[in-house]
């Protein structure tokens, strides 16, 4: 992964004094609310209904076991001894004090993390693939890409306060782990006619209030472009985007009112300026970037015989065998398998992992995974590379520490946003549905027979839980002062990507379980052989499903 | 008379803006846009942008202009951070001056992106927002300050 050098540092270093002195100013007054509000915001602070939140970045996912260790320190001695793995692939403390932030900041700054522009209307952290570098269906690496995008954009002085947040997600893979298409940029890498890979580049993405799918505004650019190419848009964005109406400020709505075409008009015109200017990509550090992403040792293993004894393993131990089929995935090396750590076990707060657990996640990296860990948009963790003969010993240490519960992609790995427990913007509780869902649906059978499933919830339009895209989403509503839910069907994030549709009136939340329930079961009177709940949605529409969910009613 | 920041020391400043319904403008005063475009002669002029009015109308005098004022209204709208850089990347020399209500926390982002004079809507802290022009020592990325990114400089 990528490593500081003393460039890197002192920027971090500087950055936490600057904000060290900042919250001093603000708690002795001298600075007013609105005036800190952006400047907290860029260094990942909200003040929430019950405490401020602070949002830690993970560049693009990535993490090793000094910083897991570092953090479970730090939710100990700042916090209640827990984090939450945000959706986009962060980590936040949700009881921090104020008074307390710039210390936290500069203890990350001692494991080389920082939570700068983790929120506020700047460029964030940059996500991908929690599956990069390790994949099988990899074309290249995006992470080194998604690095020099990070330092391009860290602290860039003409895009800290744009008209809304932009996002940039990175992919290098067939299948899109990244959700490029709901991103303000979304970056792929691809090969052109001659086989050389270079990127194409998506823009006008996003969530929120008005879901959009992402525009394609150039098929294919030269590496070597990629941030005097970035800087065109963003100045475009940053001159044009609306600032009258915060709900009509992202890209998406620029783009949508210019039209991709004179959109990417005023883009190459902004990029004659720029292109082959400084910014343009050295090869040298195009090979720097790619040297810090390169193998770890992998070892050449006997795979065959760890493959029999995985076999035999599975045979004595069913749930063993289950967990192999659920969490682990192939890796493109045969003697490795890539391992999701569910953070979604029924009961808990889905994407919650208390300092115990990361302590644990620490210790088992180093000892079965190069030290790396990843975090998932899915709110879960990733073990890239462990070798297929000791998955049986990592299983049994993350089966007592509530680590193993085999759901990954299945109905019960539910991604949900804190919603009313701890957001002020929230118009409904989120985290007793995911809970209520777990539960009722318990029986695992049944919910491996659904097949893979997105079921994700927000308390709000914000969509923190990516609610649209889930094949089955639910969005708290407020309904004069009440809690309501309205339910959306047939969302999906990947590369035949769809917004979800929204089912009918919304439901209160004691009904919820039951109309997850009547929709799953139209799913499966109606589905054919092996077809999956998208696709059969796809095919039969939305009738079928509403008229089940609202039979009662009637 | 009001005092700014300009090049990293405080000065008092002579210039003034313009009556709106004046048509030429006497010494040391600054039109605004309307202004300027209908100027005759636009060599020494002074010009303020607001947000909205992008340089590009400039474009074509940017060596005629002495002093080129960018306003903040309001220091979360960013628009005057790109206008800065376009005009200074499009060879504009002369002063560059942000005026009105952004803060001090922003001054280096300004400086980095072409401004040389800051005059802030309250001028009562002007020693203290000094200091913070000193927070950052190395950047990442290239701008007017330093208009190489740091995978150039690295060593
Ligand atoms: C508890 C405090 C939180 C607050 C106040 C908050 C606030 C917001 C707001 C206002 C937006 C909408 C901005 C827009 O659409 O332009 C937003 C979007 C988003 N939030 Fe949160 N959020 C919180 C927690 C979280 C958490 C815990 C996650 C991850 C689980 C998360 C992930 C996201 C994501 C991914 C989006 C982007 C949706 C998009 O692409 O438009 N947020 N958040
Ligand atoms: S979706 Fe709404 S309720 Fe949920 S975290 Fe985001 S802002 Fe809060």
């Amino acid at each position: 992964m990528y490593v500081y050098d003393q460039h890197d540092q002192k920027i971090i270093d500087e950055r936490v004094a600057q904000f060290r002195d900042q919250t001093a100013r603000f708690l002795a007054g001298d600075i007013t609310d609105g005036e800190f509000l952006p400047l907290r915001l860029q260094n990942g602070l909200y003040l929430q209904r019950l405490a401020p939140m602070l949002r830690i970045a993970v560049p693009y996912g990535l993490m090793n076991s000094i910083q897991l260790r570092k953090l479970a320190d730090i939710s100990r001695t700042y916090d209640k001894g827990y984090v939450h793995i945000s959706t986009r692939q962060n980590v936040q403390l949700n009881w921090p004090l104020l008074e307390e932030v710039p210390d936290i900041l500069a203890e990350l700054a001692t494991v080389q993390m920082h939570a700068i522009q983790t929120s506020g209307n700047c460029i964030r952290n940059t996500t991908t693939d929690q599956f990069a570098g390790v994949a099988s269906d990899e074309l290249e690496d995006p992470r080194p890409y998604c690095e020099i995008i990070r330092q391009w954009s860290t602290l860039h002085p003409e895009f800290a306060f744009l008209p809304r947040k932009f996002k940039i997600a990175v992919c290098g893979s067939t299948q899109d782990r990244a959700a490029i298409h709901y991103h303000d940029i979304g970056i792929e890498l691809v090969a052109n006619d001659d086989g050389e890979i270079g990127l194409k580049i998506l823009v006008g993405g996003g969530l929120g209030r008005t879901p959009a799918i992402g525009s394609v505004i150039c098929e294919w650019l030269d590496k070597k472009h990629l941030l005097t190419y970035l800087e065109a848009i963003l100045r475009v964005y940053n001159q044009h985007g609306r600032r009258d109406n915060k709900y009509k400020a992202r890209i998406k709505i620029l783009v949508r009112a210019m039209g991709i075409d004179a959109f990417r008009e005023a883009v190459e015109e902004q990029w004659t300026a720029l292109k082959n200017g400084p910014s343009t990509l050295t090869e040298e550090e195009i090979i720097r970037a790619r040297s810090f992403f390169r193998d770890p040792a992998y070892q050449t293993l006997d795979t065959a015989l760890a493959i029999s004894q995985l076999e035999d393993d599975c045979m004595r131990d069913p749930i063993f065998a289950n967990w192999i089929t659920r969490n682990t995935q192939d890796h493109r090396l045969p003697g490795y398998r890539i391992v999701t750590l569910s953070l979604k076990a029924t009961g808990f707060a889905p994407g919650d992992i208390t300092a115990e657990q990361l302590e644990l996640l620490a210790e088992l990296s180093d000892v079965y995974a190069f030290g790396e860990i990843r975090s998932t948009h899915q709110q879960n963790m990733v073990l890239g590379d462990v070798q297929i003969s000791a998955l049986y010993a990592l299983w049994q240490r993350l089966q007592a520490a509530g680590l193993a519960t085999p759901n990954i992609g299945y109905l019960t790995d539910i991604i949900c946003c804190p919603g009313g427990d701890y957001c002020s913007l929230a118009n409904a509780k989120s985290l007793p549905i995911a809970e209520a869902i777990q539960t009722r649906f318990d029986d695992l059978d049944y919910v491996y027979d659904l097949g893979p499933l997105e079921l994700n919830i927000s308390g709000c339009m914000n969509a923190c839980g990516h609610h649209h895209v889930g094949q089955i989403g639910i969005l708290g509503v407020d309904k004069k002062g009440q809690e309501f839910y309205q339910i959306c069907l047939g969302g999906n994030q990947a590369k035949d990507a769809s917004i979800g549709k929204i089912l009918g009136p919304s439901f209160q939340q004691k009904d919820v379980p039951e109309v997850i329930d009547n929709i799953l079961s139209t799913y499966v009177t109606l589905r054919q052989e092996e077809e999956s709940f998208l696709d059969t949605y796809r095919r039969v529409g939305i009738h079928p499903f509403k008229e089940r969910a609202y039979a009662k009613a009637d | 008379m009001p005092r700014l920041i300009k090049h990293g020391s405080i000065i008092d400043d002579a210039w003034q803006l313009m009556d709106p319904d004046c048509t030429v403008p006497a010494p040391d005063q600054i039109c605004n846009l309307d202004q300027w475009l209908q100027l005759g002669d636009k060599n020494g002029s002074a010009v303020q942008l607001e947000p909205g009015q992008d340089p590009s109308c400039l474009f074509g005098a940017l060596e005629d202009i002495d002093l080129l004022v960018i306003n903040f209204p309001i220091f979360t709208d960013g628009r005057g951070f790109s206008y800065a850089r376009d005009a200074r990347e499009h060879g504009y020399q002369g002063e560059l001056r942000a005026s009105g209500h952004f803060i001090r926390d922003q001054l280096t982002y300004l400086q980095r992106c072409g401004f040389d004079a800051f005059q802030m809507a309250d001028d009562s802290h002007l020693d203290a927002a000094l200091t913070s022009l000193m927070d950052f020592t190395e950047h990442y990325q290239a701008a007017i300050d330093q208009p190489l990114p740091l995978f150039r400089r690295r060593s």
